[in-house]
């Protein structure tokens, strides 16, 4: 039994029974399917997280968002306590855009338009904090002293939410932002 | 060299037990459960202060006590008993005595210590940086110090587990191999060794950060290696529930492994690849490359996890084929209707195998591809895996097998039979829906860790479906259940270990322990009720594993 | 449960599978090693290697 020592001294020459062994092949090769299913999505699938990343300073990465900010800023938003006032940025499609994340919020908005791509660049200012984007459901890590770029296409138009899911202290729970997508 | 009047010969099982052993055994048992119940308190507060409607504890006490929490239960409460478990499968199951029971009471004390220190850390308020304490968050000096000693003592706890291991093949205390169980332990002490040096090459510079001596931690570089602790310590776990699976089986119902070989190959699989999978926790992270993130979180090509199929098939195939032998053999499932149902330790570790194989093991699998993690990562769902793994798996696992501890090693009888029939089913129950509403509200976009999903006081607004609401209501109330099952298991083993009738004669375990000790050749194992439940767990996995891919599917494009 | 008894005593050469798992401290170094060289130090090699922004 399972809590003494084995009856056969050598057990490694004892048969293995025909179930077993067909449960062990088809379980090992169903491990090969998942295996060779995130490869195959790397080469057809269109979800894939970019592998592009970069060491960057806090003060670097501002100059860069601020820049896009003068450039590309459209409106603005005024938030419900304290009436602080977000830009909404619309960079042209194809262009670098920036995601500051800081506690606690994301800055600026951006205004996206369906169906083109953008080269977004996020990092943190300060804390780990996360990517949540709502209702799509599309979540990254954000990292301080580090920016991800990866190239996303809206596939729908409207207003997205950017939540925080890293917790980030006592703030956490306020933290967020807005993506907008219009046609 | 240990004496004649050291040991006890157990009355039951006719084993030598070491007195010194078995004082350890109990110490950590007892210690472990104590951090069980407070650990368990926390997360019934932390599910009521998610459940909306609810809403018990304020922002600043919610993250504190989600901290300890996380610390108290996956910590604390489960390596006390995992130490129990290695000392047990080692000296007792192998008739010899411990090694250097001195500096298993060191290992003890330090644990000890360590945990006091680091949940004192978190209760005075400045460290609440949740369990995984993400630089550049910081906590107090003492919290990382805490968990330091906390770490050097279990790591002293596996020494004396090698070291026993060691003396029982000097003086030939056992014939052969080491039992499956201890295998199995053997498997959980490894996975340990990398666990406990991982925390300690990360932990010690962030404790040197915190008092001002290093200026700088790269908070990747940290998450990098502190998953290398903070992954691995679940799959000792996985390695311990699987053992105590094994244990439970065999003293319960007298089973017998189908396979020597098989069953010490997927331990096997374990040792070599189980703790790559630490990078689950990266899939996410900018600045690793997609073949580390593949070749790593797949456990090198899923062979862990056919390991941990493995063992999903030969234990209940274990428990068939020993059921078969004794006559339950009418029909697909005669053996599993007339199965132990009414003994705790057998209902507790059978429905912490279906429960860690179809909630927490295939939601594990699908959440660690390293695409579909873009729906999950840091969302509610992964709570919700990690309850049905952790929770649902090796808590349950350890609740059942406590059944037979305390009769066994403390010497008692169960007190409440009738209360600690229905113990497993209702933490089972409970903690099946924390899994499974957790994971629905992470499907709805839901976070993990996180005060109001109200947005109440956000400079903008967000809604989530109603439907979110809702899981987070039944996650409440699953946790509330939960907790009952928890609370009456914390009664009746106290209630046993103080106030049981003591046990001095041979007892019955549940099954006639000589009555199937063969089952034949390999070429007539009659498993078919096994093959059934495998065959709909396989369905299950495909099926699950596919949809999440069109899920995915439906994402925004990005490259 | 005494210990099984009746083993047989055997000159036969035990597989080299089986003494490897027979072998704990080998165990012990496989099941640090593998993971400390593919996980930890490639995982390390690569943050170190990640380029600066231009």
């Amino acid at each position: 039994m399972a809590v003494t020592p084995p009856e056969s001294r050598i057990w490694w020459k004892e048969p293995v029974a025909k179930i077993e062994l067909t449960w062990v092949i088809i379980a090992f090769l169903w491990g090969l399917v998942m295996f060779f299913m995130m490869i195959y999505w790397h080469i057809a699938g269109n979800q894939n997280l970019s592998n592009e990343a970069y060491r960057i300073d806090a003060a670097t990465f501002t100059k860069y968002t601020q820049a896009m900010v003068d450039k590309y800023t459209v409106g603005q938003r005024t938030t419900r306590q304290g009436g602080r006032e977000i830009p909404i940025v619309a960079p042209p499609p194809g262009s670098d855009v920036y995601l500051i994340a800081r506690l606690w919020e994301w800055w600026p908005i951006l205004q996206l338009q369906k169906g083109k791509s953008y080269r977004l660049h996020i990092s943190s200012l300060d804390w780990q904090h996360g990517f949540s984007l709502q209702p799509v459901n599309i979540n990254l890590q954000v990292h301080p002293g580090y920016e991800l770029v990866t190239t996303i296409t809206p596939r729908d138009n409207g207003e997205f939410t950017v939540v925080c899911n890293e917790f980030c202290g006592i703030g956490h729970h306020n933290m967020l932002g807005k993506i907008l997508v219009v046609e | 060299m240990a004496t004649a009047s050291d040991f006890r010969i157990c009355p039951t099982t006719g084993l030598n037990v070491h007195l010194p052993a078995e004082r350890l055994i109990k110490a950590n048992a007892v210690v472990a459960i104590v951090f069980l119940a407070i650990g368990g308190f926390f997360g019934l507060l932390v599910a009521l202060t998610r459940w909306p409607a609810v809403h018990i504890l304020p922002a600043d006490w919610f993250y504190l006590v989600l901290t300890a929490h996380g610390l108290d239960v996956l910590l604390v409460w489960i390596i006390f008993f995992e130490i129990a478990v290695l000392y047990f499968a080692s000296a007792v199951l192998l008739n010899s005595r411990l090694a250097a029971p001195k500096v298993g009471w060191a290992a003890f004390w330090m644990m000890l210590i360590g945990a006091l220190v680091v949940n004192v850390a978190v209760l005075q308020g400045g460290s609440s940086v949740m369990f995984t304490s993400y630089v550049p968050m910081q906590a107090a000096p003492h919290f990382y110090l805490g968990l330091i000693v906390f770490a050097v003592g279990a790591l002293l706890g596996c020494g004396v587990f090698f070291g026993t291991l060691v003396i029982a093949k000097e003086e030939k205390t056992y014939e052969g191999s080491l039992p499956l169980v201890t295998f199995g332990a053997l498997t959980a002490a490894i996975i340990a060794v990398f666990t406990i040096a991982s925390g300690a090459i990360i932990l010690i510079p962030t404790f040197l950060w915190s008092v001002g001596i290093i200026s700088h931690i790269d908070s990747l570089m940290y998450k990098l290696i502190w998953w290398a602790l903070g992954h691995s310590s679940q799959q000792i776990n996985v390695s311990a529930h699987v053992a105590v699976w094994y244990a439970i089986a065999a003293l319960v119902l007298g089973a017998k492994p189908i396979s020597e070989k098989i069953s010490r190959l997927a331990f096997l699989f374990y040792i070599l690849f189980l703790q790559l999978a630490s990078a689950h926790h990266l899939l996410a992270e900018p600045g690793l490359s997609s073949e580390w993130k593949i070749f790593n979180t797949s456990y090198a090509m899923y062979l862990a996890v056919l390991g941990s199929m493995i063992h999903g098939m030969t234990v209940p195939g274990s428990v068939e084929a020993a059921q078969r032998a004794r006559g339950f053999n009418k029909g697909m499932f005669e053996w599993l209707r007339k199965a132990p149902w009414g003994n705790p330790a057998f209902a507790g570790m059978f429905m912490s195998l279906v429960m860690f194989g179809f909630i927490g093991g295939i939601s594990g699998v699908v959440l660690g591809t390293e695409q579909i993690n873009l729906i999950f990562h840091n969302t509610l769902y992964v709570p919700g895996h990690f309850h049905g793994t952790v929770v649902a798996g090796t808590t349950l696992a350890f609740m059942a097998i406590t059944y037979l501890l305390v009769p066994l090693i403390f010497r008692r009888q169960v007190v409440f039979p009738k209360l600690a029939m229905v113990q497993p089913y209702l933490f089972g129950l409970g903690v099946l829906g924390i899994s499974i509403f957790m994971m629905g509200a992470g499907t709805l976009g839901v976070s993990r860790r996180h005060w109001d999903i109200g947005f109440a006081d956000a400079g903008l607004s967000f809604d989530y479906p109603p439907a979110a609401f809702l899981m987070m209501a039944l996650n409440g109330l699953s946790g509330v259940l939960a907790a009952l099952g928890g609370l009456l298991f914390i009664v009746i083993v106290v209630g046993s270990v103080l106030f049981g009738k003591r046990v001095t004669a041979k007892i019955d375990l549940g099954g006639n322990a000589g009555v199937v000790a063969k089952y034949g050749s390999a070429g007539t194992l009659k498993i078919p009720g096994t093959a059934v439940l495998v065959a709909i767990f396989f369905t299950a996995f495909v099926l699950y594993y596919f949809v999440n891919w069109k899920y995915l599917s439906e994402l925004w494009p990005m490259r | 449960m005494a210990q099984s008894s009746g083993k047989q005593v055997t000159s036969e050469r035990i597989p080299f599978m089986q003494r490897l798992l027979d072998n704990p401290f080998l165990l012990l170094f496989l099941g640090v090693a593998i993971p400390a060289i593919l996980y930890l130090i490639w995982g390390i090699m690569e943050i170190i290697q990640i380029p600066v922004a231009r």
